[in-house]
Parts: structure tokens; C-alpha cells; sequence
């Protein structure tokens, strides 16, 4: 849609919220290049949200939504936890419904934009806890992967409950004392990147969101690949701070102790074939794209 | 109504011919047909212009859904898909409807509790899906028999909820229902129920509308709240998240929506009234004795009825068609002379009974009964013994009844 969905009338423009006035000067719908460097510059498609101070899935949402290569035509589905506090202030249309059901949404969702605007492309990003997507959920989660649906899959994985006050889930790692475990979790973290792959998933990534960059480039090549391939999924470590008795100025550090390569979150990737494909075209074309943009810019000296 | 009157006379693939849906359903040749209730569903989806259709095997509906799947084979349905379990199937249902398309579906008895969370979340979120329902039983031990127990948890989550008798019903109600429920002052999904068994696998002659006319397409543009397609401005609808604690404005947002979504159910009333011509049918309401009664326990009542006008004993008859919205104020008229209001149904806990007793003055005239469940049918002989008793006229013992 670029900015012409939410042109406001010129007569009304002084009347709308000052946050909206500024969605329409400063957001980065409609910009190809739109990525993590945006922030701070350009108009964030969050507003302020209401998660713990310094809370790492306030970074992982600003890195996500700053890297959607195609906001203005893209529909998230979240689910019931710490995500569904910030999206109401997300602006790209959003649902949420049930806990757990996400990617059974995201099925019919994707569908439905599919029968409705053959001709476009309509991407939708599925963004939940581990809890949503590994215990209540994962039934939904893989049979939308067995099916082949064109969607990415992103799980906030703060290994517990957060928003329920710290109870055990499946990601947890084995060991560690919570509420519902209380002489400590029994059995191992659930290996659902593994399980991805397995499930028919062509692009998984297990990383913390220490590194802006890093999410960018992940975050676009999941919905790249989603939209012309098949599914992909995304497990990002966004520790929650307050269950694991840190402060809010410590959550980077978790992360980057936690990316270490004998640890949980080491970077780890699988591309299935048709999608290193798609990722080797489009590296192409991208450069081919600064290419030209590089010769414009030296006959533009010339003429100077 | 402009962007669906910009449709008509236009064809679609199918080179069906999308029609004023009035003229469709009460003006246009009806051709006489012998189908199954199951085939009869078929026949209306074909005709009922729908995007999306999901489906999930449970006994009695599986044949009516996999029937659906041949029309998307054929093309008459945008997508179709095997959802994984009720649960998931309602929630598949509620992201295509969130995302702007007309959607049916089918499900019964232990799918129905099963998939029960979604029903009131589609109301809220004031997704106009249409959900057949051909009941069964749902307690232990196993049935597959029809038994109505599942419409009593219906009635409670916001949705409209429909009572269908015969095949004709369901035909009618199917097309019907999605113009009533896409309204835009109504705009919530439908439960349109019968009785599982009786009304799927009996065949009947239904008179069909032209097969080659169709419903005008969904515009999900005519609706209270967005649709999710990034095709309008992602304004920001609250200020805060309406789960955060301690703050009034959410408790005043919550309170005022669920009110909003039961106002909508009662608005639906005269777009119901119009299309089927009330919510109820009355027969021979000045007698003494009234039946009142909803899907198939209604034909059961008129073969009792007639075994008593035998005997010379009048009893009248009220067919209650929608459930929700629930037809108390006409109920109350129809009874009013009556002395003794018997009440047949298809389950244990007669939810029926329950809704007529807080509907009318006077409720001891309400007689719950003659009850069946778990898949028993019910003679008319049981429904006429049960008005004799009430009457106080002696009637010969039935057998099974320990005479």
C-alpha cells in the first residue's frame, strides 16, 4: 500500500492523534530497504508498549518489525502472553484470538488472503511465547508445517511462562527450579528446531536477538521464503528478566552469554534446498540493485 | 448493500449467475428434489458463494463435509482443507473470516465441546462464520445417536443459534443464514443445528432453488470491526491491552463489547423475522393444550397431534426456529391461553423446557417432557401418553415403561 492506505484528509490531518500524523510522515511502509536501522530515525510500527522495562521481547519487536520487508501488506497472528500486551500498539493488522491456536489461524488467514488477492502478495507472521508454541500449541504449530503453509513462525522463547508468573513449560531447560517445577524440570528442553526441520519447515534459525543485523537478515529471509516456498520458523531467546532473577539492564548479557557455542542459543540454521535457491536469487538481485544504484550515483557525479 | 448489488448479474467461474438473494430465495422456480440432509448441504453451499470451507471427520456430519470437498474439487469453493481436530478447525474458520472471506463449516456432538473455546471468541470478534451443527450425543459411554445436549452450551456464547426441523429447513436456513448473520448490525457467526442422523440420512424431497444462481460474494468491508487484510489503516484500537489488570476502562470496554454482542444477537431478530417469516410457526394456538418444541421433535409433536385429534383431544403446536435470538415475547402470545405447555425433547437435561419456563407467566403450565437421549427416538405415542397424563385421561401403559 505504500503510504496512500493511510493518507489522511488533508482538512482532518491536525485532528488525528499525533502518533497517526506520524505514521503517515515518518513510517517505512512501502520502502524495500526498510530495516533495523530504521530505529530511531524513521517511524517504529510500535508505539510504546507495556512490557517490563528493558525486557528483551520490547528489542526482539522493534528488530522484527522494523525488518518486515512488506508491512504494508503483512497480517500477524499472535497469541495470549507477554506478545499480546504489545500488540495492540503494533501498526500492521494483528489478531488475536485464542491461546494457543495461532498457526491454526494463520492457516485459515493465509488462505483466505490467498483466495481473496491471488495476485499479491499477503504475508503473515505468526509471533508467540514458547508456551503458545511448543506446549498448548504444538499440535497447530507442526500440522500447519506437515500442511505447507506459507507462513513464518516465530517463537519468543523466554523458556517459561512469563506472563503467568514463571511456571514451567517445555522449552525450559532441564534442571531449573520454577513454579509448576518444583524440584526442578525433569526433562530436557524440547528440541523444536530439530523438529522443525523435520516437520517440513524449509528455513529454521534458533538465535538470541542480541544482534539487530542478525534479526534483520533472518526476519526477511523467513518471509521470503514463507511467501514463495513453504513454512519457516524462527526460535529467538528473549529471556524473560524477571523470572530468571536479572535486572533490567542485563537482558543483552543473558543473551550474549547465552549465543556462546557450547551453549543453548549457539546460531544455528537449516535452508532446505529449494530455499538456498530462492536466498541465492535474491542475493542477486540485490546486488545487482546496489550495482545499478552505484552507476546512478556516479553519472549523477558526472553531470555535477 | 452497494457493493453487493455492483455483483448481481455478474457470473462467477462456475457461470452461476450471483442473484438478489431475495429474489433467489422467494421469487426464482424451486425445482423439487429427493436428497439427504447431507446432499441437501451440499446443494446450499453450492449455491452460497463461500471462500473457505474447513473440514473434519466426526460421525454424522463427515459425509456432508466431504461432500462440500467434491464442490471445492469442482470449484465452487475458493479453498477447502482438512483441519486436524474441531479445535483447530474452528480456529482455521477464524482466521479466514478475520481475513475477509465467507466460511462454512460442519462439525457435531464431542467436535462441538471440543471446539468450544472458539464460539464465544468468534462472537467477540464478530466473525460472520456459518457452522453446521447435526447433533449427537456427547457423554460416556461412546454414541454416535443423535441427542440435542450440545445446543444447550451453544445458546450461551454469543452466538445465533438455529433450530432447523427438516431438509427444507436447512436448505432454506443455510442461504438464509448468511444474509442475516453479514449484516452489518448483526455480523456473528451462526450455529445452525439439527438432529444428527434424522435429518442428514433421511432422504426428503426439498424444493431447490436454480443451480445456476448463487449468493452475491461477502463483503467484509460491511462490518463493525476491520478486517484483517491490511487493505484499511492499522489504527491503533486501544490505548492499553484490555487484559491489563486493575483498570477500569478495560473492565467498562469488556462489559460494554459483551453486551454489544448480545444487542447484536436481538438485532438480528427482524432480519430473521423477515427471512423466515418469524421465529416461530404456531399452529391451532387458542387450544387448551399446546406442544411447543424445535427440530425434529417438532414433526414427532404434529404425528402425536394427529393420533390425538383421533381421540378428540385439540392440541395446538408452536415450532421454535431460533434459539438465538430466543423468541420470548412470541412465545409468550402463543401460549397465552394455553393451560398445559408440553415440552418433547432430544436430550437429558431439557434445555428447552428451562428457556419456555423463564419466558412465560404462570410457568407451572410448562410440563418438560417427554425426554430422550442418547440416541433413542422418540414415537409420538410417548409425546400423546405424555399429554394424557397431563390431562388426566387414562392411557394404555407403553411398553418399556414398566406397565
Amino acid at each position: 500500500m505504500s503510504k496512500e492506505r493511510i493518507k489522511i484528509a488533508e482538512e482532518l490531518f491536525d485532528i488525528m492523534p499525533a502518533e497517526y500524523q506520524d505514521l503517515v510522515k515518518r513510517a517505512t511502509y512501502g520502502n524495500e530497504q526498510r530495516g533495523w536501522k530504521d530505529i530511531g530515525n524513521a517511524k517504529e510500527l510500535i508505539e510504546e508498549h507495556s512490557l517490563c522495562a528493558g525486557c528483551p521481547e520490547s528489542m526482539a519487536f522493534r528488530y522484527i518489525l522494523a525488518s518486515l520487508p512488506n508491512p504494508e501488506d503483512t497480517v500477524m497472528v499472535g497469541s495470549t502472553g507477554c506478545t499480546s500486551l504489545v500488540f495492540p500498539h503494533v501498526a500492521v493488522h494483528n489478531i488475536h484470538s485464542l491461546f494457543g491456536n495461532q498457526n491454526a489461524v494463520a492457516s485459515g488467514l493465509k488462505r483466505a488472503l490467498t483466495v481473496r488477492f491471488p495476485d499479491r502478495h499477503k504475508d503473515v507472521v505468526v509471533l508467540a511465547g514458547d508456551g503458545a508454541t511448543v506446549d498448548i500449541g504444538l499440535d497447530m504449530t507442526l500440522q500447519a508445517w506437515f500442511r505447507q503453509e506459507k507462513f513464518t513462525t516465530i517463537c519468543f522463547d523466554n523458556e517459561l511462562y512469563a506472563n503467568t508468573g514463571g511456571q514451567e513449560s517445555g522449552l525450559m531447560q532441564k534442571g531449573f527450579v520454577a513454579k509448576m517445577a518444583p524440584v526442578g524440570k525433569t526433562f530436557e528442553k524440547v528440541r523444536l528446531p530439530e523438529i522443525a526441520r523435520e516437520s517440513g519447515c524449509h528455513y529454521v534459525v534458533n538465535c538470541t536477538v542480541s544482534k539487530p543485523n542478525l534479526i534483520e537478515k533472518v526476519i526477511k529471509n523467513a518471509v521470503n521464503i514463507a511467501r514463495e516456498i513453504g513454512p519457516t520458523y524462527l526460535q529467538l531467546y528473549t529471556p524473560c528478566i524477571l523470572e530468571i532473577g536479572k535486572n533490567s539492564m542485563e537482558g543483552l548479557q543473558e543473551m550474549r552469554d547465552s549465543e556462546k557455542p557450547t551453549e543453548r542459543f549457539a546460531y544455528k540454521e537449516y535452508v532446505s534446498e529449494p530455499a538456498k535457491e530462492l536466498l541465492a536469487e535474491l542475493a542477486a538481485k540485490e546486488k545487482e540493485r546496489k550495482a545499478e544504484a552505484k552507476r546512478q550515483l556516479a553519472s549523477q557525479t558526472v553531470t555535477v | 448493500m452497494a457493493a453487493q448489488a455492483s455483483f448481481i448479474g455478474q457470473k462467477n467461474k462456475k457461470e452461476q449467475v450471483y442473484t438478489d438473494p431475495w429474489h433467489m430465495m422467494n421469487e426464482a422456480a424451486r425445482t423439487p428434489s429427493f436428497f439427504t440432509g447431507s446432499e441437501v448441504i451440499k446443494e446450499a453451499v453450492r449455491r452460497a458463494s463461500c471462500d473457505i470451507m474447513v473440514a473434519y471427520p466426526i460421525t454424522p456430519q463427515s459425509e456432508a463435509a466431504a461432500l462440500c470437498g467434491e464442490l471445492f474439487a469442482e470449484g465452487y469453493i475458493g479453498d477447502y482443507f482438512r483441519g486436524e481436530s474441531e479445535f483447530a478447525v474452528m480456529s482455521q474458520c477464524a482466521g479466514a473470516a478475520f481475513g475477509g472471506a465467507r466460511v462454512f463449516t460442519t462439525t457435531a456432538g464431542p467436535g462441538t465441546m471440543r471446539a468450544m473455546e472458539n464460539f464465544p471468541m468468534w462472537a467477540g470478534a464478530r466473525l460472520p462464520i456459518q457452522m453446521i451443527v447435526t447433533c449427537r450425543g456427547i457423554n460416556s459411554p461412546l454414541s454416535i445417536q443423535p441427542d440435542t445436549l450440545e445446543i444447550s452450551y451453544l445458546m450461551q456464547t454469543g452466538m445465533l443459534v438455529w433450530h432447523a426441523e427438516t431438509a427444507q429447513d436447512f436448505y432454506d436456513w443455510i442461504l438464509k443464514g448468511y444474509m442475516v448473520s453479514e449484516e452489518p448490525d448483526v455480523h456473528l457467526p451462526l450455529a445452525l443445528c439439527c438432529d444428527g442422523f434424522f435429518v442428514t440420512h433421511t432422504k426428503d424431497m426439498v424444493d431447490l432453488t436454480p443451480v445456476d444462481m448463487c449468493l452475491p460474494p461477502y463483503d467484509p468491508y460491511r462490518s463493525p470491526v476491520p478486517c484483517m487484510d491490511m487493505e484499511c489503516p492499522p489504527v491503533r484500537m486501544m490505548r492499553d491491552p484490555f487484559v491489563m489488570k486493575s483498570n477500569y476502562i478495560s473492565y467498562a470496554t469488556h462489559a460494554s463489547w459483551q453486551q454489544e454482542v448480545w444487542a447484536a444477537v436481538e438485532r438480528s431478530r427482524k432480519h430473521t423475522i423477515r427471512w423466515m417469516d418469524g421465529l416461530i410457526d404456531t399452529e391451532n394456538i387458542d387450544a387448551d393444550v399446546l406442544v411447543v418444541a424445535s427440530g425434529t421433535a417438532v414433526s414427532q409433536s404434529r404425528e402425536a397431534i394427529a393420533i390425538l385429534e383421533e381421540e378428540g383431544i385439540k392440541v395446538g403446536l408452536v415450532k421454535v426456529k431460533t434459539l438465538r435470538p430466543w423468541p420470548g415475547e412470541e412465545i409468550r402470545e402463543a401460549t397465552k391461553h394455553a393451560n398445559h405447555i408440553i415440552v418433547p425433547e432430544f436430550n437429558v437435561a431439557g434445555w428447552l423446557a428451562r428457556e419456555v419456563s423463564a419466558t412465560i407467566p404462570n410457568n407451572n403450565r410448562v410440563h418438560a417432557g417427554p425426554h430422550v437421549c442418547g440416541g433413542m427416538t422418540m414415537p409420538p405415542e410417548i409425546i400423546a401418553a405424555e399429554i394424557k397424563t397431563v390431562l388426566g385421561v387414562k392411557a394404555p401403559s407403553l411398553a418399556g415403561r414398566g406397565g
